[in-house]
């Protein structure tokens, strides 16, 4: 194993657009708007910026292909600017770049932004679009609810959970993003639901109801990092550093090999355990204090606790009617509303989340702080389908601990 | 070793719309439909068209039969979905077929298939004959009442046929009774009275008479002729006039499926050929711009096999459509909204598709000969997280093994002609899995380890650019037997 960026590279500032339907704002308003914030946060200049990382997936719908936009919108002065793109991981991916330019000495201070423009679309939902040129020929006609959905099938079928019991669960972890959501200024869904609002909403896809999707938003977050020194010698204390970056990409097992049995992220379980070792956790349920994972959808985000090691395999459904991931629980998930309330707009998510960390780890969390703050932040960023996408994580944390 | 026909096959789509719902829709302009409301026909799937339903019927008749030594494939419609391109090459692909088989696409007339299996027979070859027509008519026209999507297939050969001909004779005349040219989709016809006193009447017993001439056989010695018409009272009246025994006149399949064009003929000519006895004689009538007769008695009786459904099979596998705007949206007969989702781009460079053949019209994959593991698509490199071994498969086909649903979903959010959309992992027994489209299964049915039995579908139609691509799907599993 390699030694890894455990507290190589500390945050100097973020940033977050509000995120909802924009209609006001272009993708370039939105970066903007993300990285004023985070620009006044790190206390620096444009011109301190060695190397800056775009994420956007849906680029053909708003800023085109490139890292150009990035550069463009921020006037970035002639430095090297990346565009990445990896499903809806791509922020994570983004922030990675950034992350391993200055663990790696080839920058001082490095940017990751991460946006999309979705309401632009013409109807809700994400856009429908082709999948390249072979995968048109034999895949079905997919949405991300359909194919997430399948998990519910499959969970049930391994662990014989009764699907009343796998609904009233995913539909808790509704109710909680919700109320969560409603305390967060930068949320597009800001209403509290109740859990016969989530079972008497129109079906999607079996099992998944209108509630049990995350919305569909626009939205821009952003992270200045840099090395733990040069932030000291900013005139930052208490710094909040990285402890472990991982992705794991699904290499065409899950969709051509019959050892998945479809109810479980295998990248999510890979990658979960090499962040553990490369941030030096040995119990996770008991040394994680905060998550946020990709919960663009109630079961996404049901099955992960278990892929996350936190919850046993197939208890779950008990954790989470158990409030275990409430806010006032004892590991709270998606304190700041999650992909449930701020919605989704791809390239901006895994920013967004690391983003809530980064609050609440310095206190500055407002009406959803956290009174313990917490000490070790996990972030879980997924893209694709189950049967195949990238996952990627992050652990943040105080430096030095 | 004798030629003849070696395996019947067919193939009738599991959609069945009640005669009584177009009568119910239309009876307001057209009162006479209500007299026809008896009954109900096949209809295709939105996914099916006369290439996919040849397809089934192919290997309805080929279950149990070696495919690598046919010389030739015959493909009779009226309703090709392509015009020019060889509508023949894509069921040749989708069977799996040699390539060195010589493929012919035969149209142009309601007697296309009496006509080819005239020709097959008299050419001598290994041959696969497939007929389907999935027929479009005006809304409240009799032909919607009275026709039915469906397809047959006669495998032809030397060997021990189920059947042989005795004798075979044709006429060929311009009588234009009805016709269809390029520009339009529908039928335009002339009045039916006209059509069966100068027409039927006047063409086909002559035909007949000289058939059973060559033959040597006696009109009162036919103990089953396969003669349909979609006009009333016409077969009755040919059958009288030819002397032909009165009780001889097959079923001609109009209470449970319609008549199916230029395949009805072979369809019922398949359907007899599942009940006849040995020593008993069918005669085939096909009537178009002429007409053919061809004899034949059948030497033997057509063996079972678990993937052959045949005619009375396929009438079996059925599920009632009660919705009649459903039926007009399936053919294209009603402008409806599809909403944004649909504009989606559908192209497909056909340069790719060319290179993608296998995969992508027969469904093969691969078998890795380091390891053994069955995957799809075949690919460069073995996907066995124990062997990754590189350039190892060689072609393995997935087309008709049985895989089980690993998960599923009917979605409601994403396009599809039929909403929800269903589809899941289908994993294969012997290895291999794949996240497909299902069709013909409703959503409440679907359950985690089902059988499913793969089709030859269309996948997308490209209404931009006129053209649909295919690709394989999952259906609940039927079998002889009953269901899997």
């Amino acid at each position: 194993m390699p030694a890894g960026i455990r507290d190589k590279v500390a945050m100097l500032g973020m940033g977050c657009s509000k995120f909802g339907e924009r209609w006001d704002a272009d993708a370039t308003d939105l970066m903007v708007e993300a990285y004023a914030e985070a620009l006044t946060d790190a206390g620096i200049e444009t011109k301190q910026i060695d190397a800056a990382w775009l994420a956007t997936a849906i680029e053909e719908q708003h800023v085109g292909k490139s890292a150009v936009p990035l550069a463009v919108a921020l006037r970035l002065p002639f430095i090297p600017v990346t565009r990445v793109e990896n499903y809806c991981a791509s922020g994570t991916e983004a922030f990675r770049g950034a992350v391993y330019a200055v663990a790696s000495g080839a920058a001082d201070i490095a940017l990751a932004l991460g946006v999309e423009k979705l309401k632009d679309t013409g109807y809700g939902g994400l856009p429908q679009r082709g999948r390249g040129t072979l995968n048109n020929m034999t895949w079905p006609n997919l949405s991300a609810p359909g194919l997430f959905a399948q998990l519910g099938a499959a969970y049930r079928a391994k662990h014989g959970s009764a699907p009343d019991d796998l609904k009233r669960a995913m539909a808790h972890i509704s109710v909680k993003s919700h109320d969560n959501g409603s305390r967060n200024p930068k949320a597009h869904l800001r209403n509290r639901i109740t859990i016969d609002t989530v079972l008497k909403a129109p079906m999607v896809a079996e099992p998944l109801g209108l509630y049990d999707c995350c919305g569909v938003s626009d939205g821009a977050a952003c992270a200045i990092v840099t090395t733990p020194e040069i932030a000291r010698s900013l005139g930052k204390h208490d710094l909040i550093s990285i402890k472990a970056l991982q992705i794991a990409v699904s290499n065409g097992l899950e969709a051509q090999h019959n050892s998945w049995d479809g109810s479980y992220f295998a990248t999510t379980r890979i990658a979960a355990r090499r962040a553990y070792q490369e941030a030096g956790i040995e119990n996770p349920r008991e040394e994680v204090s905060l998550i946020e994972v990709h919960d663009c959808f109630s079961v996404t985000e049901l099955v992960t606790m278990e892929d996350l090691h936190i919850s046993a395999e197939g208890r779950a459904i008990h954790d989470v009617l158990d409030g275990f991931y409430d806010a006032d629980g004892t590991v709270p998930c998606q304190i700041d509303g999650g992909l449930k309330c701020f919605g989704h707009p791809i390239g901006a998510s895994g920013l967004r989340m690391v983003y809530e960390m980064y609050l609440q780890m310095l206190g500055r969390a407002g009406d959803r702080q956290r009174k313990d703050l917490p000490r070790i932040g996990l972030t879980h960023n997924l893209g694709g389908f189950p049967h195949q996408n990238v996952c990627s994580i992050a652990v943040v944390g105080r430096h030095g601990e | 070793m004798t030629f003849g026909i070696k395996a019947a096959g067919a193939y009738i789509p599991r959609l069945r719309l009640a005669r009584r719902v177009i009568a119910e829709a239309n009876g307001w302009l057209t009162p006479s439909l209500n007299a026809m409301a008896k009954g109900e026909r096949a209809i295709c799937n939105w996914d099916e068209d006369a290439v996919t339903l040849a397809v089934e019927a192919g290997r309805d008749a080929l279950a149990g039969h070696d495919r690598g030594t046919l010389s030739s494939l015959h493909f009779a419609s009226t309703t090709f979905p392509f015009i020019d391109r060889l509508n023949s090459g894509i069921v040749a692909q989708a069977l799996g077929l040699p390539d060195t088989v010589s493929a012919l696409d035969i149209a142009g007339s309601q007697r296309a298939a009496t006509s080819a299996l005239r020709n097959a027979l008299d050419a001598g070859h290994d041959t696969l004959l497939v007929t389907a027509e999935h027929l479009r008519s005006k809304a409240a026209s009799p032909g919607e009442m009275t026709s039915g999507d469906a397809a047959a297939a006669l495998l032809i050969g030397d060997g021990d046929p189920i059947a042989r001909l005795l004798g075979s004779a044709s006429a060929t005349t311009d009588f234009v009774d009805h016709y269809r040219s390029q520009d339009e989709p529908y039928d335009y016809q002339w009045e039916e009275r006209w059509i069966r006193d100068a027409g039927y009447m006047k063409i086909v017993p002559p035909v007949i008479a000289r058939c059973l001439e060559a033959a040597g056989i006696a009109a009162s010695d036919v103990n089953h002729v396969c003669m349909a018409s979609a006009l009333p009272r016409v077969v009755d009246a040919v059958v009288k006039a030819a002397g032909l025994p009165a009780t001889s006149i097959a079923d001609s399949l109009h209470a449970g499926c319609g008549h199916a064009g230029a395949a009805h003929p072979l369809l019922m000519l398949a359907a007899a050929l599942e009940t006849a006895k040995p020593g008993e004689r069918i005669l085939v009538i096909g009537f178009g711009q002429g007409a053919d007769a061809l004899l034949f008695e059948c030497t033997r009786a057509m063996p079972g096999h678990a993937d052959h459904l045949g005619v009375r099979g396929h009438l079996t596998r059925r599920r009632e459509e009660t919705n009649y705007v459903k039926f007009l949206a399936f053919n294209e007969a009603i402008e409806i909204e599809r909403g944004m989702r649909a504009e989606a781009d559908k192209l497909t460079p056909l340069s790719a598709l060319w290179r993608n053949r296998e995969t992508a019209t027969g469904f093969v994959g691969g078998r890795c000969q380091v390891c053994g593991t069955l995957q799809f698509p075949r690919s460069r490199i073995c996907v066995s997280p124990n062997c990754n071994a590189v350039d190892s498969q060689v072609p393995h086909p997935f087309a008709d093994a049985v895989g089980r649903v690993n998960s599923y979903t009917a979605d409601r959010l994403t396009y599809s002609p039929d909403p929800p959309a269903c589809y899941g992992m289908i994993q294969f027994d012997d290895g291999g899995r794949w996240m497909m489209d299902f069709t013909d299964v409703e959503a409440d049915d679907l359950k985690v380890g089902m059988s499913m039995r793969m089709m030859f579908r269309i996948k997308d139609i490209d209404t931009q650019r006129g053209f649909r691509r295919y690709f394989w799907k999952a259906a609940p599993a039927v079998t002889s037997e009953g269901s899997a």
